[in-house]
Parts: C-alpha cells; sequence; structure tokens
C-alpha cells in the first residue's frame, strides 16, 4: 500500500486524469462532478496561498468573482465568439486583481492581512453590486451563451452535461499540472520555507516580499479560472461570487481536505460538496452539519481526509 | 482486496453507472415537480408557506388520479437564498431526481439562476418570485411562465390607490437592490403622473437593520405617506423604529406588499394601520367560493390557512397539471403551447389568465391594512380588506417594453 | 446632499453613538479575547445573537426586562465558558489559525441550532413601557431607549474599566493582552484568565445582543454582518488595544451613521474603506502594538 502512495506522490497529473476520468459515474449526477472539479480548482489556488505559503486570505471570493465576471462580460456584454478568449479575459481580470490587491494585502500579515484581503473582496462586491449595467447588478450577470469548443479542426458543443464536464476536466488538468510543475521549483521549495518559518527565510536571502506576491497571483490566477468555468457552467453569475461566503466555502473544503497536501483541496470539494448534496435533501440544517463536521475536523482531524490518510500510511 | 478483483469490480460498476439511458424510465413512473425555495435564511418563513401550499396541490391532483394518470410528487430542495445553490439543486432535481417541471423560486436573482438550468435542460419552468425581468428579454424563454406579481404591477397598483385615498405628498423608503429599486422607479412614475410629489426617496443596504439615521430627517420633511419599500426582517425592523421615533401618529404608513408571516411575526401592535397590496389573504374565502375550499385543505392539514406565497405555489403545481392534461404530455415545449392556447384559469380566488407574449400571470389584488391589538381575529385574522384591483395588463409593461414583438 | 439642518445633524450624532456602543460592546469582548489568547472569535457574532434570544426567551417567562437584561448576557457568557474549556483550550500549541476554524465553525452550529430552537421566523423583543417613546433633547426627539442603551453600555463600561484597572486579576489580564507570554513566565494559571476572558468576551457580546434587539429586531442572521464590522473595529483600533477598542468603535459608528446620511449608497463598504486607509498608514491599528502578531 505504501508503495502505491508513493507511486500516486510521484504521478499526480496522471491520477489527478484516471480518477476524475470516471468520477462522472460514481457521484449521483454529472453537474454535480463538474462542480466538484471546479471547486477543487478554486480550493487548489487557496491551498497554494494558504496550505503551501501560509497566508490565510478571507478574501478569495475576489478572484473568483473577476474571473467568473470577466469570462461572463466577455460573453453576455462584449459577444466574444471564442471560448478561449472569455476564459482568458476571466483570467486577465484576476491576475490584475491579484498583482494590484496582492500588492496591498501583503504589507502587512497575520490578521491584518487576513483583513485586507476581505476588505477588497468586500469593495468588489460593492463595485458589482452597484455597476448593475455591466454585472447585472444582484440579480446577476445573465445572457452568458456558451460557444462551442474549438480545438485545431474541431468545434465541439458542450450543451451535454457530459461534454462539458471533459471539457472542464481538460482544463482543470493542465492547472493541475501547471502546480505541480510550481510546486516542484525551487519557487515552491521557498514557499514552503516561508510557511515553516518567513523570518528565517528572510535570513537566508530569498526576498520574500516578493515571493509572497508571487504565490498570491498565482493563488488569484487559479481562483480565477475556477471562477470563469463556473460562470460557464451556470451561464449566470450570480453577485453572490463576490460575496464573503464564498472566501469562506473554499476554506473549509480545503481544510476538510487537507492544507498542505496536493490532492486534499480535490478530495475536500468532493466531501463537501457530496456531502451537501446529499444532506440538503434529508434536512434544512445543512449548516448545522457542516458547522460540526468542521469543528470535530479542526480538533481531532487537523490534518484533513487526504491528509491524516497519507499520514497515517506513511506512518505505517 | 485483490488488484484484479479491485478493477473487475470497478470496470463492472463503471459499466453499470454509465448506462443512463437504463435509468432513465420515460412516459411511465410519477410525475415529479422539482421546488428549489429558501428553506433557510430570512425568508424561511415565507418558504415553509410555499412548500405548505405545493403540497396542498399534490394534494388535490393525486385524489383526482394524478396527471395524465401518474401519481404527482413535489421535491423541496433547500436553495439557502444563493443564486449557485438554487442553480445546483435544480441540476440535481433535473438530472438526478429526473423532474419533469420545476416550479418555485423565492429571490429574484436566485430564480435567475433556477431558470438558465431549466431553459438549458428544457424543462418547464413556473416561477414564483416577484421580479420584473423574469417574463422579459433576455430571461424569458417560450417555457418560462411567471406566476407571481412583480414589481411594476404591485406598485402601480399600491401607488395609484395611495393617491388616491391616503396622500399625495409621499416620502419613499427602500432597499438597495433590484427589487427595491424597481418598486421606487414605478412608486416615483405612479406618483407624478398622478400629480403627486416625492418628497425623497431614500435607499438603504438590504438586510441592514438601521434606519434611525434616515428617519429625523423625513420627520422633517412631514410627509403625508411613508412609502416603505422594506422586505422580510427589514419590515419589521424599520416599522419598528418609525413607531419608535412616533411616525405612527404623523403620517399613513403604506407598502407596496405586505406578507401574512411578517404580520404574524411583527404582531398586531406593529402593524396596526399599515396599508399594503397582496395578491391573496385567507379571508377572502368569505367573498370567493373557490377560496374556501383552499382554506379548509390547509387548515385541515396544516392547521393554518394558506398565505401568500403559499397561494403562488398551489397555482403553478396547478397549472403545471392542467398545462401537461391539455398537451397529453410533459414535454416543455408542448405544455406550455397548450398554456397559451387555453391561457385562463381559476383555481381558487378568481380568474387568472397568462398573457401570450410573455407568459405572465394576471391576477386580481387587493389592499389590506394591518388590524391592531384586540381587533385580531384569532391566529391569523390580522388584516382587513380594503379593496380589490381587478387583473389588468395595463398594469405591467407591455409586450414591446418587455422586449417581445 | 440633504438640506443639513443642525437638528437633524445632532440627531444623527447621536444615532451614532448608539450604534458605536453596541460596537465597543463586541470590540472590546473580541479584542481581550485576541489581546490574550491571540485567538480569532470567530463565533461573536453568533454570540451577540444568542444574547438577543436567550433575552426573548427570559422575558417570555419572567415579563421582566431587567431580569432578561442581566441574566441573558451571564448565560451566553456561561457558554462562552464552556466553549473556551472544551473547544478552544485543546487547540492550544497546535497551528496559530485553528481557534479561528473553530469558531468558524461554531458560529454555523450555534446559529443554526438557535433556528432549530427558537424557529426560523424572528423573535419580537419589545423594550419594556417606560422605555418606549421618545425624550425631547431639545434639538429633536429620540427614542428613550435608545438613550438606555447609551446610559447601560457606558455603565458596564466604567465597571470593566474599575475591574481591569483596580483588581488583581483584571492587572494579569491587562498584562496578559500586553505580553501573554511573559505573564506565562511569571507563573500565572494562564488557563484560569483565558477561561475567564473568553467568558467576559462572550458576555459582553450576549449584552449588546440583548440590548441591540428591541432596535433592530432579533433573527439568526442578526449576528453575521455585524461580526464583521466588529473586526474592522478591533483591528482598526489594534488588535489587543481595549482603549482602541472603544475609540475605533466610537468613531466607526459615527462613520457609519454619518455616511448614512450623507452618502446612503456608500454606507457598507465605508467601514471597509476605513480599515484598509488605517491599516494601510497604521500597521497596527490606532493603539495596536507593533509586533505583537502584526
Amino acid at each position: 500500500m505504501r508503495a502505491a502512495v508513493a507511486w500516486v506522490g510521484r504521478h499526480p497529473v496522471l491520477c489527478f486524469f484516471v480518477v476524475f476520468a470516471i468520477f462522472p459515474w460514481v457521484v449521483p449526477y454529472k453537474s454535480l462532478a463538474t462542480q466538484v472539479l471546479i471547486y477543487g480548482l478554486f480550493a487548489l489556488g487557496f491551498n497554494l496561498l494558504y496550505g503551501y505559503t501560509g497566508l490565510l486570505s478571507f478574501g478569495s471570493a475576489a478572484y473568483w468573482g473577476l474571473g467568473a465576471y470577466g469570462t461572463g462580460i466577455a460573453l453576455a456584454k462584449l459577444k466574444v465568439g471564442s471560448l478561449w478568449v472569455a476564459l482568458g479575459m476571466g483570467l486577465g481580470a484576476a491576475l490584475l486583481g491579484g498583482l494590484v490587491f496582492g500588492f496591498f494585502c501583503l504589507r502587512r500579515r497575520g490578521i491584518y492581512f487576513a483583513m485586507l484581503t476581505l476588505a477588497f473582496a468586500q469593495l468588489l462586491y460593492f463595485v458589482g453590486f452597484h455597476l448593475a449595467d455591466w454585472t447585472g447588478g444582484d440579480d446577476g450577470l445573465r445572457g452568458i451563451a456558451v460557444p462551442p469548443l474549438t480545438l485545431p479542426g474541431l468545434a465541439i458543443p458542450l450543451e451535454r452535461s457530459v461534454s462539458f464536464y471533459y471539457f472542464t476536466l481538460l482544463v482543470v488538468g493542465l492547472a493541475v499540472a501547471a502546480l505541480k510543475r510550481i510546486l516542484d521549483s525551487p519557487f515552491g521549495a521557498v514557499l514552503q520555507a516561508i510557511r515553516e518559518n518567513a523570518d528565517r527565510a528572510t535570513a537566508c536571502g530569498y526576498d520574500i516580499s516578493r515571493i509572497k506576491h508571487l504565490s498570491f497571483v498565482f493563488y488569484a490566477l487559479f481562483a480565477g479560472l475556477a471562477g470563469g468555468l463556473d460562470a460557464l457552467r451556470l451561464t449566470v453569475v450570480p453577485i453572490e461570487s463576490l460575496h464573503w461566503s464564498t472566501s469562506g466555502q473554499v476554506v473549509i473544503m480545503t481544510l476538510l481536505g487537507g492544507a498542505g497536501t496536493f490532492f486534499g483541496p480535490f478530495v475536500g470539494a468532493a466531501a463537501f460538496l457530496v456531502l451537501e448534496d446529499s444532506i440538503s435533501v434529508i434536512t434544512e440544517s445543512w449548516p448545522l452539519v457542516i458547522g460540526a463536521v468542521f469543528m470535530l475536523f479542526v480538533l481531532f482531524l487537523p490534518r484533513g481526509i487526504w491528509g491524516t490518510l497519507i499520514g497515517g500510511l506513511q506512518r505505517r | 482486496m485483490h488488484r484484479r478483483t479491485f478493477v473487475k469490480t470497478a470496470a463492472a460498476a463503471a459499466a453499470t453507472l454509465g448506462f443512463p439511458g437504463v435509468l432513465r424510465a420515460q412516459g411511465a413512473g410519477p410525475v415529479r415537480i422539482g421546488m428549489p425555495l429558501p428553506l433557510t435564511g430570512p425568508f424561511a418563513a415565507l418558504a415553509k408557506d410555499m412548500q405548505q401550499g405545493a403540497v396542498l396541490g399534490v394534494d388535490e391532483l393525486n385524489a383526482k388520479g394524478g396527471i395524465l394518470g401518474r401519481k404527482v410528487e413535489v421535491l423541496f430542495r433547500d436553495d439557502q437564498l444563493k443564486p449557485q445553490v438554487g442553480a445546483q439543486r435544480t441540476q440535481e432535481l433535473i438530472e438526478k431526481e429526473q423532474c419533469q417541471f420545476i416550479v418555485g423560486g423565492l429571490a429574484a436573482h436566485v430564480q435567475m439562476a433556477i431558470n438558465e438550468q431549466t431553459k438549458k435542460a428544457k424543462i418547464l419552468y413556473v416561477s414564483t418570485s416577484q421580479s420584473d425581468e423574469i417574463s422579459a428579454k433576455p430571461d424569458t424563454s417560450p417555457i418560462t411562465f411567471h406566476e407571481a406579481l412583480n414589481p411594476t404591477i404591485t406598485s402601480r397598483t399600491v401607488g395609484k390607490w395611495i393617491i388616491e385615498n391616503l396622500g399625495k405628498r409621499w416620502w419613499i423608503v427602500y432597499a438597495d437592490y433590484a427589487w427595491g429599486k424597481q418598486n421606487n422607479a414605478v412608486l416615483n412614475e405612479t406618483n407624478k403622473k398622478l400629480g403627486g410629489t416625492v418628497l425623497g426617496s431614500t435607499p438603504y443596504p438590504l438586510g441592514s437593520a438601521e434606519f434611525s439615521a434616515h428617519l429625523p430627517k423625513i420627520q422633517a420633511a412631514k410627509p403625508e405617506v411613508l412609502v416603505s419599500v422594506t422586505p422580510g426582517a427589514d419590515n419589521i425592523a424599520f416599522l419598528k423604529q418609525a413607531a419608535s421615533f412616533g411616525m405612527r401618529s404623523q403620517m399613513k404608513i403604506a407598502q407596496p406588499l405586505l406578507w401574512i408571516s411578517y404580520l404574524k411575526e411583527g404582531g398586531p401592535e406593529l402593524y396596526d394601520g399599515i396599508y399594503g397590496g397582496i395578491n391573496w389573504y385567507w379571508e377572502l374565502q368569505d367573498t370567493i367560493p373557490t377560496a374556501r375550499k383552499f382554506v379548509e385543505a390547509s387548515m385541515k392539514k396544516f392547521n393554518m390557512p394558506p398565505g401568500d406565497y403559499g397561494a403562488y405555489s398551489y397555482s403553478g403545481v396547478l397549472e403545471v397539471a392542467r398545462g401537461a392534461e391539455l398537451a397529453k404530455s410533459t414535454d416543455a415545449d408542448k405544455v406550455a403551447d397548450a398554456l397559451r392556447k387555453n391561457p385562463q384559469y381559476d383555481h381558487f380566488k378568481g380568474k387568472q389568465w397568462w398573457r401570450a407574449c410573455d407568459n405572465k400571470s394576471f391576477q386580481d389584488m387587493w389592499i389590506v391594512k394591518g388590524r391592531g391589538p384586540g381587533k385580531t381575529k384569532g391566529e391569523w385574522g390580522l388584516a382587513d380588506v380594503i379593496a380589490k384591483v381587478p387583473a389588468n395588463e395595463e398594469l405591467d409593461r407591455t409586450c414591446a417594453e418587455k422586449g417581445h414583438a | 446632499m440633504p438640506d443639513v439642518s443642525l437638528a437633524a445633524l445632532a440627531a444623527q450624532v447621536f444615532t451614532g453613538l448608539v450604534l458605536g456602543m453596541i460596537y465597543v460592546l463586541l470590540a472590546i469582548g473580541l479584542s481581550l479575547i485576541f489581546g490574550l489568547m491571540t485567538v480569532v472569535n470567530f463565533s461573536h457574532g453568533a454570540l451577540y445573537m444568542l444574547g438577543a434570544y436567550v433575552g426573548f426567551t427570559l422575558l417570555r417567562f419572567t415579563g421582566s426586562f431587567a431580569t432578561a437584561l442581566v441574566l441573558a448576557p451571564l448565560l451566553v457568557g456561561l457558554l462562552g465558558l464552556f466553549v473556551e474549556r472544551f473547544l478552544i483550550r485543546p487547540l492550544y500549541g497546535r497551528r496559530p489559525d485553528d481557534p479561528l476554524l473553530l469558531t468558524f465553525g461554531l458560529s454555523l452550529v450555534v446559529v443554526e441550532t438557535a433556528r432549530l430552537i427558537w424557529g426560523k421566523i424572528g423573535l419580537t423583543l419589545d423594550p419594556p413601557r417606560a422605555l418606549a417613546g421618545a425624550v425631547n433633547l431639545g434639538f429633536t426627539y429620540f427614542p428613550t431607549y435608545r438613550l438606555f442603551v447609551i446610559a447601560v453600555t457606558a455603565l458596564v463600561l466604567v465597571g470593566l474599566w474599575l475591574f481591569l484597572e483596580k483588581t488583581n486579576v483584571g492587572l494579569v489580564i491587562r498584562a496578559g493582552s500586553r505580553d501573554p507570554l511573559m505573564v506565562r513566565a511569571l507563573g500565572f494559571d494562564v488557563g484560569r484568565i483565558w477561561f475567564l476572558v473568553f467568558g467576559i468576551g462572550a458576555g459582553l457580546a450576549g449584552l449588546a445582543g440583548i440590548l441591540a434587539g428591541p432596535m433592530r429586531g432579533a433573527y439568526a442572521e442578526m449576528g453575521v454582518t455585524i461580526i464583521i464590522e466588529s473586526f474592522v473595529v478591533v483591528v482598526v483600533g489594534g488588535m489587543g488595544s481595549l482603549l482602541g477598542a472603544v475609540v475605533s468603535g466610537l468613531i466607526i459608528g459615527q462613520i457609519v451613521s454619518l455616511t448614512t446620511f450623507f452618502a446612503p449608497k456608500l454606507a457598507e463598504i465605508v467601514v471597509f474603506i476605513t480599515m484598509a486607509i488605517v491599516l494601510l498608514l497604521r500597521p497596527s491599528g490606532l493603539f495596536g502594538e507593533a509586533g505583537l502578531l502584526e
């Protein structure tokens, strides 16, 4: 078993594709699987910032929202014809947000950093709410028509749930591969050094403020890509995309799965969403259930599901 | 477990699950109506009302043999008042639960998200949310129906009544989001058209219960009528604070809508003498015969009369059934056409009809006034019916204004 | 821009004072808990809500607002003691963010449980007859109940100040807020002090809740927005600084009230703009200590 886990650790991208290729048939319905992929990607970005770099952000909704609105506005208002261009515009908006907000927020640390990230996210929420001509205001952005997927020589329509799932898998898979590259690089090692002891990392001569900023930008890009994909999935961008409850959800998912682990975010997103889906049918008190579950995890399973799993296997 | 066994089992499982065609049973089995609604959150009381109304509708249908001879089921899902959740629940209802129809949505922004999913999946949707946009382009579609009232209709109706009966000098306080802004705009327009004056229009952030900042200013302006466009819990907080500043004796207070659930929650002292519009009130059974059986069924099953949102969901469910029976099918386009070809209906409160261009339901509404302490009748006799405003297509925007035709 | 009559403006300032007092009650609790335990208590808003809800039930049972006003904060404080001892204490020594995360989960649980117990419809809390009505302040009529809130909060603050300044326990708490390590090094049973401080903080939140209930109504979500605003107040004042909590609470109460008067659309985010400006200019808030978890 230990050998299997080690093998998975060496080929995470391959395992990711294999697992998620059959995933839609494991969950109750297809669009749940798509939701897991997208929120998994969102959590992947948050995990990079929190799990690997040690920076807790309360403002993740800002970058998810920038990605969602960027992609949505490109399709609904600017009538962009290409799927890739629309996603690209969402990414661009998230990049801008990451660069600018990141610059300001990272001037402080700890709880002050966290509150600044929240402040910027709330600011964006306010702007999104009131710029109703562009964003649809609190009714949300509608009128998003998803163009077909254009690959060399092909134009694949994405109306069916299954087709859209595999398109999402492709995009998220590429992001996962990118993350692997990032983490394997010297940059990735420094991130974790910063998480363990920021002062020591500085003492070693690293320009940690630049590195933190870069990590923040990557976090924003992953979140923005996830937001853009969700805009395509729902064909509507609700104003709640920018609300702090969205930021709170990604924190719970990451922790449930295991912060600082590679697959933790996807495990956490799957656990959260599948649990929510099944529990919501039985009871209206879903917040009670997830709140209690979350508390139990913090108390007894701080490494999350995946973190505890691999930790346990490695010890034996 | 042996690796080979695992692989074989996994393959078999994947193969079985990978044939949704086997699981999908067309043309047999129950007819399922999915209903997303905010069971948790600030409008939970209204959602409970909606749930009960739907159950009454389903009971009534099943007592008569169901839809097309098949049993009717309604599946409730909590949309948590969030569009993403509403959209996800709708997808689950359609893909996993195989619902043939969706009725519901309470909050306007959630209903938009629900509508996007039903349009994509080609499922008929009857919205029970108060929204101006759902029946207009680009949101509407041939299979999107709107059962509830909207801000244009309610504010034109109530606005006109206020000018004619309470006074021409108004001050409006409104929640700064789509529903509030729409009502405010229509109230202003109606007031101006009928020769009144709006002394001021104050927005406030929805859900923020601090009104005391605005009230001294309003008092100083001395309006004849204070028009409150404050939904949900804000309504109670607003009336409380206005009362604490002594404004009740200085001016009349009116609202485009009054909700029975909040009349109950706030109590007769708070709502004494407050005027508002309403789509349905159970005491109407005294004058409308079809209302009587609806109220009796509700009293029998739930020990309380149906409220305004219960009325919408009851009607929505029955209309879905009527359309399916007429079309002899549950296919969205066929049912939609059938409803447009046979637009009139009367399930419990008098004549209603669907307008062809925008699938909008037109229906009577009433002006009611809160009863003070000591004047209420039992637990739910909380308002007096003051006037009836018959259904009239001129109260809503024209087809052209909504982008049709 | 509305016509600025001095009377209306003065009424607004008073309104800001009432709002500020509620913020102060909440911020002091948060700041005490953070200063001493470096715990960010996300369940503070839920405790505020419980104060109003428990107060409602007490009022129903005893018919006396005074009883409810005294007992509700005590009961919420008791819950706070329980939370510290059994939920937060086990997290000592682990990751610094764990108590924050735990209290976040706790807030979901508390709010939902309240809905299950008290129902989904909000509760109506009425102030006693004696406090209904308005007082003629000369330049405007102001609701009596709100003046009562100002008076009660001021009394509680004075009491708290006396406790912190004049008693030995208070001394240890103040020292612990400044330098928790040192206090431990000096041999004090920090666990007991944390226990007490969390209880006091929770009690203050409960008091704020039952005071605010008759003004704004009591509903399960009432703690949700106010907790973010309270965090802003604490951060602006400086985490761990009690003077900061008071000054910042009063200032932000005024800022919100005046913004509502002059530019109502901005009222929602003026709190965040203020925080962003303060944090970028003064890194540790107005009165915070540099280096205290910056």
